[in-house]
């Protein structure tokens, strides 16, 4: 225990005279290597994010009373899956959270900066950030990271949140470049996006409830993992399941492992009987 | 200045003033109890607030000038942030944090021309009673760890402090604990008890001993005028139970005159 022995660039200066709430341009100012981009911009190539562990599947939908965040577990560095437990989807904070694609190691530090970002705006100023401002916060972040994305480091967030103000839940997307999407319904990022949003067109209604987007989400991953390597799909033997997280106006909450597990084994029974998985009602034409 | 000055002379001045502009503030009071660590101090601002937090267990409390605290304040809790980050969580400790107050401190008072005027507590809730840390930093950067379970801080401090001296136990319920804060808080109103006080003309905030991530929550509102009007009931000291966690909310905050301890 004890204090931190000071550093120089930690005069006390730098901490009295800074006038912004935002924790990452304090940072900026004061401790510039401590951001993700800074520390990834080493890299030489532009191949060289190739071999970092990659790949995901995060959705998120909008449920009655907020919106349901699900990610799969598995991180991939080349052919190899790199890590069966990773975890991407995160706590924000209380009415947000944020999921990662991209490089692993670089999307982790984004989600843990955005995460005392949010809190740290809340301590110096009393009350927390608008939604919109979480999201803006969360563009700029990822817009310092694209001198890092360039050389193939690239960190790709989806954020859903509660928003108080509205009563509802919402969808935010990014680029590489900061821009950032306010998405309707339905979203998902990551090398297995693409499955798994065509597997949400045909299962999402609006105004389900929480515990039936859980559902589709956790088929939409299923589908993923079907067909992205760099996805996996739950893990029955080792008990590793998709991060499911909803956020509502109770804040966010993390599925257990026990709650999480009942819905993985659903959809695997259902998949027992009907590989494919549930199928979408169509309309006959008339002969 | 025209003639010399020596520097014995100019750090007495320095002192005299600081502890002159102190003086003249009304105490609050931090005091440790079975539910936490309670902040009470009378304020009749609700934008200005004496106690905040700093970190996850770690909360701030300040009597004095309020601009040169508020921005002690945010420096702490960038220090915090910025440790936390760079480390983990668990590695930004009230100790930690009252060092680094006391080094801005005492830089402050030797090198500008006007000391801060102002007096900081640093607490910390433990997981136990026994884990509590309290310290006090002053104007010139003089730290103390506060042993008694209770600080007074501000101006007449030894009115204050005589109450709380000869009923303070450690393991009070919140609820005796806010009605010995008010009746020692009481002595500063020439005349009026501690029933006159009400709860829109103080500020109260809880370090909660059992919650877990964040600890730091504001008592204002009907949560604080429930626990008044409980407290009052109680008397003074006794044993019962009642914490609870409450909304963020304006608080009122007063001027904390500070008991004369501080040995550093």
């Amino acid at each position: 225990m004890g204090g931190i022995e000071p550093q120089s660039r930690w005069q006390a200066s730098a901490f009295l005279a800074a006038g912004s709430s935002s924790f990452s341009d304090f940072l900026a100012a004061a401790a510039p290597d401590l951001l993700p981009a800074k520390a990834g911009s080493a890299g030489t190539g532009v191949m060289a994010g190739q071999d970092l562990p990659h790949g995901t599947t995060i959705v998120a939908a909008v449920c009655d009373g907020g919106v349901v965040m699900a990610g799969d577990r598995r991180a991939t560095a080349g052919n190899m899956i790199s890590q069966r437990d990773i975890e991407k989807v995160f706590r924000s904070d209380e009415f947000s959270c944020v999921g990662i694609s991209g490089v692993a190691g670089i999307g982790i530090e984004v989600a843990r900066l955005f995460q005392v970002e949010l809190e740290h705006y809340e301590k110096l100023e009393g009350r927390s950030l608008s939604l919109e401002g979480k999201a803006n916060r969360l563009a700029g972040i990822v817009r310092s990271n694209l001198g890092a994305a360039m050389q193939g480091l690239v960190a790709v967030p989806l954020l859903a949140g509660f928003d108080e103000e509205v009563g509802l839940g919402r969808i935010f997307s990014y680029d590489v470049a900061g821009g950032r999407y306010e998405e309707q319904r339905f979203f998902s990022i990551g090398s297995g996006s693409v499955f798994a949003r065509g597997a949400l067109k045909k299962l999402y209604r609006d105004g389900m409830p929480a515990g039936d987007v859980v559902l589709a989400c956790m088929h939409a991953l299923y589908d993923a993992a079907d067909d992205d390597s760099a996805t996996g799909g739950p893990d029955l033997p080792r008990r590793i399941y998709p991060v499911i997280a909803t956020v509502t106006d109770d804040g966010f909450r993390r599925l257990s492992e026990e709650e999480a597990g009942r819905y993985a084994q659903a959809v695997v029974t259902e998949r027992m009987r009907v590989p494919d998985g549930p199928s979408a009602p169509m309309e006959q034409l008339e002969s | 200045m025209p003639f010399y000055v020596s520097p014995e002379q100019v750090m007495k001045d320095k002192a005299d003033y600081a502890r002159k502009a102190i003086t003249r503030i009304r105490s609050g009071v931090v005091l440790a109890c079975d539910a936490g660590i309670l902040f009470v101090a009378p304020n009749p601002s609700r934008a200005l607030r004496k106690f905040s937090e700093l970190y996850d267990r770690i909360a701030f409390a300040a009597v004095g000038r309020y601009n040169e605290f508020e921005s002690l304040r945010k420096a702490g809790v960038r220090y915090a942030d910025m440790t936390g980050f760079q480390y983990d969580r668990r590695d930004v400790t009230a100790r930690g944090l009252a060092d680094w107050y006391a080094q801005v401190l005492g830089t402050l008072f030797t090198d500008s021309n006007k000391p801060y005027e102002v007096e900081i507590v640093v607490a910390e809730v433990g997981k136990t009673a026994d884990d509590d840390q309290i310290y006090r930093i002053i104007f010139d950067g003089s730290v103390a760890e506060e042993h008694l379970g209770f600080v007074v801080m501000g101006g007449q401090a030894d009115r204050v402090a005589d109450v709380l001296k000869a009923s303070y136990q450690p393991g009070l319920s919140l609820t005796a604990a806010m009605g010995l804060a008010i009746s020692a808080l009481a002595v500063q109103n020439e005349g009026s008890g501690p029933d006159a006080i009400t709860a829109d003309q103080l500020e109260a905030a809880i370090l909660e001993r059992n919650r877990t991530h964040r600890a730091f929550r504001r008592l204002a509102g009907p949560r604080l005028e429930t626990l008044l009007q409980e407290a009052r009931a109680v008397g003074g000291p006794a044993a019962s139970n009642g914490s609870a966690p409450s909304p963020d909310d304006a608080g009122n905050g007063g001027a904390a005159s500070q008991d004369a301890e501080g040995g550093s």
